[in-house]
């Protein structure tokens, strides 16, 4: 499977402040999905260590709920998840994978998605929260839901998590793993392994159960759920080093590349294309963006609009149920 | 103060092993000021953060703390305490570091000890000018209980003492006779203003500034931290790896686990506690196919077994030479943080390991207040919330454990109250038994109850039926009384119903023709029944050679509402004839006994069994795995903790 030239047609960047004459499409003909070539830096034992307690969380998830479910953003830490999957599962991954559309998605990355359904096998689900595009249903009086109408948390909120609440009443899952980082966000980082969210998805970060031993919230009532990180302990540098020491295919969106205006640019995080710009950067390896990271001291999600649009924007979203 | 006892090892080469440092102390004592400002000193904010607090500070017109860069809450700004653990990182020359910032309110030791019990190390704050407090006591418990005994003691806002070394003394004092009376060393004795940035990365703030406490001459707070070292992973101890999962996933049946001690090696014989069932690791698999001969404490792992005998979540691996205990009663002390407080005699659900059983507390030697170490006795109804007490406890079914001195892995364990975690214990004083002599004798008892659900509840498991059929010597007692023992030592309610029981009392006035026999299997559906409603497990052992017979003994017990199970022992005639233990076969071919099967009467072989089992290719022992393990799922009881879609 390779990237071909219709697939990849970009919404319209050229006015947008994030984008205007910074990232450029990629070559047809490329495969969707970078490999990276296999090197161990430093750090194995810190690795080993990370990935054996990811690994018990899965197995742990996995015994306690029937029914869950893994969102994937496609991003770099849901495809360590992945990859920590199938080291669990003998090679399987035993729960379906669910893709929140926002229909704000990189066609780039969306190209990338089919091409990672067949490589690993996944049961993906993808979600979009139609009526709140479209305008109807419940959102009939409101009219369509979108960046250009709505800020980045009004969005982000209706077009994941309403639609992510929308799909858990489908399925009826009881638990979902996600791929938050404690070194994210510092909300993130009071984050339990296993962290309850009651029916209405919210989040009680002032009373949360205690944990400690390897024991973890491994129930809920009907209706509420679970949210088992699994990724809570790492940090970039660890995601990196792991993508790198496993050879893990990432999408290429996270490399620079020469952008119209002549610069390199790469992507640190990957959002909605509206609220995720690219970040001026050589780095167009690995190593490259490992170096990268040791002196940068802008954090990672600097580039996500949605996070900056007010004072504790990141706190009322993941109260209300964001990831 | 000397440093000469803290001899830095040396880490293999591209190694950087994280220290887990957690910072406990009373309410306002200036831990988050004393994180900021290690973040401020060892340059590990974000670009502009920094600037943006003092910016923020100055818009609302508060002076700028250091404290404020940690409290990216809102909640907690506005009410000025730390409420939950936060992870943070930084770096220091010598290596990296994660910060578990752990509140010091009393209401928030349940966040006090999810932060605490997984560090390295910890420091301790108390501030100079209000001296020891309750919590300071309490955390160096708590710390103690934990079993962290890399600790550094600062003694903050010395600033607000005129960096009085008489004040200092005072305060190492007192806290140093309090520490000893529980038996922990504090490191080193640090005073240190956080605010001011004196003794926290160095000397003072800037390079060149006065010092204001010459007469300290020991380390700095991160240089004592650099001078702590992580845990060595317990390869050299006893194996232990607790069985997470069984999964049967291609055609390969793969134990998970994670070793939490010692090694494994391909080859290994493992006994597996509580049942004592022997296999050998037949290979360590990993998904990308290499092979791997052994494994190291720490790792999570898949193994496959040359025998497959019967194991699931919460068995132990041990090698036998050095099991781990296993018992039904033990002693512990317990801290308890639930909401509700603890009731002796109530049924909690343990975890330890992967194991979890129902546990009630039977009995509390006394209780100690964590603050004032003051201990009382005598009888009581309740453990209340932040209590810790030495008491005796009893699990429903064996637990398998270590002493938490020779393995805290084992050794300790957590209580579940409503779904959460509502205290936690450090098991001791149990006694190892030579495994190899000495077979698990447990104690169990029971309790009447009223309702299906209750009973269940109280079992752990649903009733049912397992319905063996085969021919006479095909080997269905000799299955039924493997079953019946292996489900009996897994803490379940069983019972065999079969010839021996069943044809000299309650059909004693059933022959052999043919009404007889479809009476005689009548009855025995019946009565399974009723069994399975009392809550048992029941096996049934008879020929049972008709299908129309069989398809009623599941239409009665699933009326019931009970799991039913045909098994099929399938072993050919002309083995069963060979056998012919009671010599049946050879009387019958003599005509001796009329309508025997499978000579002169069918046997109508059943069209789809749940289980088959083969006893010509397969041992005794297999044989039942392969029926418990179809079984076993399909009676987990549905307790209040569970729910199903």
């Amino acid at each position: 499977m390779t990237l071909s030239a219709s697939e990849l047609l970009l919404p319209d960047f050229s006015s947008h402040p994030a984008h205007a004459g910074k990232y450029a499409a990629p070559t047809p003909g490329d495969c969707p999905a970078f490999f990276p070539k296999k090197v161990s830096r430093t750090d194995a034992a810190h690795l080993d260590a990370l990935e054996a307690q990811s690994i018990y969380l899965l197995r742990e998830a996995f015994h306690h709920f029937k029914a869950l479910c893994m969102p994937w953003s496609m991003g770099k830490d849901s495809n360590v998840l992945i990859w920590l999957s199938r080291k669990a599962f003998g090679g399987h991954i035993p729960y379906p994978l669910l893709h929140i559309d926002t229909t704000y998605e990189f066609p780039e990355m969306l190209v990338y998605r089919d091409w990672a359904v067949k490589y690993h096998e996944l049961n993906l689900i993808v979600k979009i929260n139609e009526d709140a595009r479209a305008g109807t249903g419940e959102y009939a009086e409101r009219g369509p839901i979108g960046y250009e109408t709505a800020d980045p948390v009004t969005v982000t909120h209706e077009l994941k998590t309403a639609a992510l609440q929308q799909v858990m009443a489908e399925h009826q899952w009881s638990a979902l793993i996600t791929g938050i980082r404690r070194d994210e966000d510092p909300t993130r980082a009071k984050e339990r392994y296993f962290s309850p969210r009651n029916k209405d998805f919210e989040w009680d970060y002032k009373d949360q159960p205690p944990e400690f031993w390897n024991q973890f919230t491994t129930s809920c009532a009907p209706g509420e759920h679970v949210r088992v990180q699994a990724l809570l302990d790492w940090s970039e540098r660890d995601i990196w080093q792991y993508i790198q020491r496993e050879g893990i295919p990432i999408p290429h969106m996270y490399f620079s590349r020469k952008g119209p205006d002549g610069k390199q640019y790469r992507f640190r995080s990957l959002g909605c294309w509206p609220i995720s710009g690219p970040v001026e950067s050589e780095a167009d390896t690995i190593d490259k963006i490992i170096d990268e990271l040791a002196t940068t001291k802008t954090s990672e999600r600097a580039g996500r609009a949605q996070d900056h649009h007010e004072r504790n924007a990141m706190q009322k979203l993941r109260a209300k149920g964001f990831m | 103060m000397s440093l000469a006892s803290s001899v830095p090892v040396s880490l293999a080469p591209g190694q950087t092993s994280r220290l887990r440092v957690v910072f406990v102390g009373h309410v306002d004592h200036g831990k988050s000021t004393l994180i900021g400002r290690i973040f401020y000193d060892t340059n590990s904010f974000p670009d502009g953060k920094v600037d943006q607090i003092r910016d923020a500070c100055l818009a609302e017109g508060m002076d700028f703390e250091y404290a404020f860069l940690l409290d990216a809450l809102l909640e907690e700004q506005e009410q000025n305490i730390t409420i939950d653990t936060t992870q943070i990182q930084f770096k220091t020359d010598r290596r990296p570091y994660v910060i578990i910032d752990a509140p010091g309110h009393k209401e928030f030791l349940k966040n006090m000890i999810t932060g605490a019990a997984s560090a390295d190390a910890a420091v301790l704050l108390i501030a100079a000018n209000e001296g020891v407090q309750e919590q300071s006591r309490r955390h160096g418990y708590l710390l103690s209980l934990l079993g962290i005994k890399q600790v550094v003691v600062a003694v903050n806002k010395m600033d607000l003492v005129d960096y009085s070394q008489e004040t200092f003394a005072a305060v190492q004092a007192e806290y140093l006779d309090f520490l000893s009376r529980i038996g922990v060393q504090a490191r080193a004795f640090v005073p240190i203003s956080a605010r001011n940035g004196v003794n926290v990365a160095a000397r003072t703030a800037e390079a060149g500034a006065p010092n204001p406490m010459p007469w300290y001459e020991g380390p700095t707070v991160l240089e004592m931290l650099d001078t702590f070292e992580p845990p060595a992973p317990l390869v050299a101890m006893p194996l232990r790896m607790p069985i997470q999962d069984v999964y049967r996933f291609d055609h390969r049946r793969l134990l998970v686990g994670r070793i939490e001690s010692g090694t494994l090696r391909l080859g290994d014989e493992l006994v597996f506690s509580p049942n004592n069932k022997v296999s050998v690791v037949a290979s360590i698999e990993l998904w990308s196919g290499e092979e791997k001969t052994v494994a190291l404490a720490g790792e999570s792992v898949a193994l496959t077994l040359k025998e497959q005998i019967f194991v699931q979540r919460g068995h132990v691996a041990s090698h036998s030479s050095h099991a781990p205990i296993e018992s039904n009663r033990f002693k512990a002390r317990l801290f308890w943080m639930g909401k509700r407080p603890l009731q002796i005699g109530k049924s909690y659900k343990l975890k330890l390991a992967t194991q979890e059983l129902d546990a009630e507390v039977v009995s509390v030697e006394n209780v100690m207040d964590a603050s004032t170490l003051e201990v009382v006795t005598g009888e009581r109804a309740f453990i209340n919330r932040n209590d810790v007490a030495e008491v005796t406890l009893q699990t429903r079914g064996a637990l398998v454990m270590d002493n938490h001195d020779r393995n805290p892995f084992m050794g300790r364990f957590v209580l579940v109250d409503e779904r959460q975690v509502a205290g936690g214990g450090i098991i001791h004083s149990g006694i190892y038994a030579d495994r190899t002599k000495v077979k698990s004798a447990n104690i169990y008892w029971s309790e009447g109850n009223v309702s299906g659900r209750n009973r269940s509840l109280r079992n752990g498991h649903e009733g049912a039926v397992l319905w063996l059929t085969g021919l006479s010597g095909s080997g269905k007692s000799a299955l039924a009384r493997e079953l019946e023992r292996e489900l009996f030592n897994g803490g379940r309610q069983v019972y065999v119903l079969d010839g021996d029981n069943i044809r000299h009392g309650l059909n004693s006035n059933l022959g052999f023709s043919k009404e007889d026999r479809l009476e005689n299997i009548r009855r025995v559906s019946e009565v399974a029944c009723l069994m399975a409603d009392a809550g048992l497990i029941v096996i049934t052992a008879f020929i049972s050679p008709y299908l129309q017979d069989r398809r009623r003994a599941r239409e009665i017990v699933l009326e019931g509402g009970h799991e039913f199970a045909e098994v099929f022992v399938d072993t050919p005639l002309e083995v069963c004839e060979a056998r012919d233990v009671k010599g049946l076969y050879k009387r019958a071919r003599a005509g001796e006994i009329p309508e025997f099967t499978g000579i002169s009467a069918p046997y109508e072989a059943p069209e789809s069994p749940e289980v088959t089992v083969r006893t010509v290719q397969n041992s005794l022992e297999e044989c039942a795995a392969s029926v418990l393990e179809y079984l076993v799922p399909r009676i987990r009881s549905m307790g209040e903790d569970e729910f199903s879609i």
